[in-house]
C-alpha cells in the first residue's frame, strides 16, 4: 500500500512539473516574447532546479525516510505555485523595466516564478525511490520503476496541457487545477500509508 | 506495329522534356533558421518565399520578377489599402517582414514615411534581402526580435505610430501572444490618436470569430475585406472614416496604387463593418490563447 502511494505521488509530482514548465512559456510571452531564447531560458531554469532538488531529496532521505515527509514535498510543490499566480505579472513588469533583454529578462524570471516549485519536485524522485528500495539489490529496479511512471506522466503533462487543457482553461485555472489535485495526492497518499502502517 | 508504338513512345516522351519551363518549380535558396526551414523557390517568372516545405509548405511571399511592384497576393493588396485610412504615416511599424513586400511599397508609396519593421528570424531578413530587393536606408529600420517585445519598449520609449501594419506569422499562423486583446491593448498605446492598424489573417479557419470578436474588443467598430486571407483596417476609440472619405483619400494614391495591381475602387466595395461572427465567442487574452489549436479546427 505504501509503494503504491509512493508511485501515486511520483505521477502527479512528473504530471505538474511538465505542466508548469508548458504554462511557463505562455507565462513569459506576454512579457518576453516566444523566441528561442525565453525557451531555451525556461528549460535552462526547469532543468538546474530539478538537478538541486534531486540532490537535496537524495540527501533528505538520508534520514530514516518517511512517506508523510514525501507527502509534505509533494503538498509543497503545489503550493509553490501560488506565488506564480499571485506576483506573475508584477515580477514580470518590474523584470522588463531592469532588462529588456529576452535572454537575460526570461532566465531571471524563471529563477524567481519557477526555481524553487521545480526544484521542490526534483526532491521528490530520489527521496520517492529510497521509501521504494526495500532490498539493495533491487534498488535499481525500484528507481527504474520510479523514473517510468514519473517520466510517463510528465509526457502525459506535457500533451494534456499543450493539446487540450489552454483549449478549455485559462492559464491561472489550470494552475489553480494542477494545485488542487497536488492537494488531493498528497492528502491520498498520506491517508494510505497512515492506513497501512496502523 | 512494334515501330509505331516506338515512335508514339518517343512523341510522348519528347513532349514530356519540353513541356515549358514554367510549370518546374525549383528551390534556389534553403535554409534551417532558428525557427524554421526557409525555402526560396522559383516557378517561372514567380519567386516564392516559402517556411515549411519547399512544395507543399505556406507561401510566406511571392513576387513575379518581370513585374517586382506587382503586389501579387490579395491579402499584401489588402494591407497596403490601410494607405486609404491613412494617405500621409510619418511613422509606420510593420510586424512581421516576409520578403519584404510590404515595407518596400509603404516606402514607395509614403516616401516621408520612416519605418520600424520587426522580424524575429534573422534568416528571413537574409532572404527577403538576397532574394526579395528589400533594402534598408535611413527611412527603413528593421529590428530583429519578438513583435511583443519590440511593442512594449515602443512603448517604453512613448513612441506613437500613424500606422501600425500586423503581418507576423509563423509556418502555421500568428503568434499566439500576437493574437491576444492584450496585445491589441499594447498595439493601441502606440499608436497616434488617429493612427491606423492594418492586420492580416485568415479568413477560413476556426479561429475567425475568435479572432473577430478579440479586434472588435480592442477597436470597436472595424473594416473587414475579405478573401482568400481576411485583413482589418481600424483606428483608436472606435472612430472609423467613412467610406466616402477612404475614396477620396484614394484618389491621391491611385496611378501608384493601379501599377501595383490594386484597384481602389475594388477594394473600398470589399472593405465592410459588417459583424459576420458569433458576438458570444470568448474572447483570445494573454490567460487564453490556444490560437493555433482553434485555427487547425477549422
Amino acid at each position: 500500500m505504501q509503494k503504491f502511494a509512493v508511485l501515486g505521488v511520483s505521477c502527479w509530482s512528473g504530471f505538474l512539473l511538465m505542466a508548469l514548465e508548458l504554462l511557463s512559456g505562455r507565462i513569459l510571452a506576454p512579457t518576453f516574447g516566444s523566441s528561442i531564447y525565453v525557451w531555451g531560458a525556461i528549460i535552462t531554469i526547469f532543468m538546474l532546479a530539478l538537478s538541486f532538488g534531486y540532490l537535496i531529496g537524495g540527501r533528505m532521505s538520508l534520514k530514516p525516510p518517511k512517506v508523510s515527509t514525501l507527502c509534505g514535498l509533494h503538498l509543497l510543490s503545489g503550493l509553490l505555485v501560488l506565488p506564480i499566480l499571485a506576483f506573475a505579472d508584477p515580477v514580470l513588469n518590474s523584470i522588463f523595466d531592469y532588462t529588456q533583454d529576452p535572454r537575460l529578462g526570461s532566465l531571471i524570471a524563471s529563477v524567481i516564478l519557477f526555481f524553487l516549485p521545480a526544484c521542490v519536485c526534483g526532491t521528490v524522485a530520489p527521496y520517492a525511490v529510497r521509501l521504494l528500495v526495500d532490498d539493495p539489490a533491487a534498488a535499481g529496479f525500484y528507481a527504474g520503476l520510479q523514473f517510468f511512471f514519473s517520466t510517463a506522466f510528465s509526457a502525459a503533462g506535457t500533451l494534456l496541457t499543450s493539446f487540450y487543457l489552454v483549449l478549455i482553461l485559462e492559464v491561472n485555472q489550470i494552475l489553480y487545477l494542477l494545485l488542487g489535485i497536488t492537494a488531493v495526492m498528497a492528502a491520498t497518499a498520506f491517508t494510505l500509508s497512515r492506513r497501512s502502517a496502523s | 506495329m512494334m515501330k509505331n508504338f516506338f515512335a508514339a513512345a518517343t512523341l510522348i516522351f519528347a513532349a514530356l522534356l519540353c513541356r515549358p519551363a514554367a510549370a518546374e518549380l525549383k528551390t534556389i535558396h534553403s535554409e534551417k533558421s532558428l525557427y524554421r526551414n526557409i525555402f526560396v523557390t522559383e516557378e517561372g517568372d514567380l519567386r516564392c518565399l516559402t517556411f515549411r516545405r519547399a512544395t507543399a509548405g505556406t507561401r510566406q511571399t511571392c513576387k513575379m520578377m518581370s513585374n517586382p511592384n506587382h503586389l501579387y497576393f490579395p491579402y499584401t493588396r489588402m494591407m497596403i489599402g490601410s494607405l486609404f485610412m491613412k494617405p500621409h504615416p510619418g511613422r509606420v511599424l510593420i510586424i512581421g517582414l516576409g520578403g519584404g513586400t510590404l515595407p518596400m511599397t509603404v516606402h514607395a508609396l509614403a516616401p516621408e514615411a520612416a519605418i520600424d519593421v520587426v522580424e524575429i528570424d534573422p534568416a528571413v531578413v537574409k532572404a527577403a534581402r538576397n532574394y526579395f530587393g528589400f533594402v534598408t536606408d535611413d527611412k527603413i529600420n528593421v529590428h530583429e526580435e519578438d513583435g511583443r517585445v519590440f511593442v512594449k519598449k515602443a512603448i517604453a520609449q512613448k513612441a506613437q505610430y500613424d500606422l501600425i501594419m500586423l503581418d507576423a506569422f509563423a509556418d502555421d499562423y500568428i503568434p499566439e501572444h500576437l493574437l491576444t486583446r492584450e496585445f491589441l491593448e499594447e498595439v493601441k498605446t502606440v499608436l497616434a490618436p488617429d493612427g491606423v492598424v492594418a492586420a492580416n489573417t485568415f479568413s477560413s479557419s476556426g479561429l475567425y470569430p475568435y479572432e473577430s470578436v478579440t479586434y472588435a474588443a480592442a477597436f470597436g467598430t472595424f473594416y473587414n475585406l475579405k478573401q482568400a486571407n481576411r485583413v482589418i483596417w481600424a483606428q483608436k476609440n472606435n472612430t472609423l472614416p467613412s467610406l466616402a472619405t477612404l475614396q477620396e483619400n484614394a484618389k491621391g494614391l491611385d496611378a501608384a496604387m493601379t501599377e501595383r495591381g490594386v484597384s481602389s475602387s475594388e477594394l473600398l466595395s470589399e472593405a465592410s463593418t459588417k459583424v459576420d461572427w458569433a458576438t458570444n465567442t470568448r474572447l483570445l487574452t494573454d490567460q487564453y490563447m490556444p490560437s493555433n489549436l482553434l485555427n487547425a479546427a477549422r
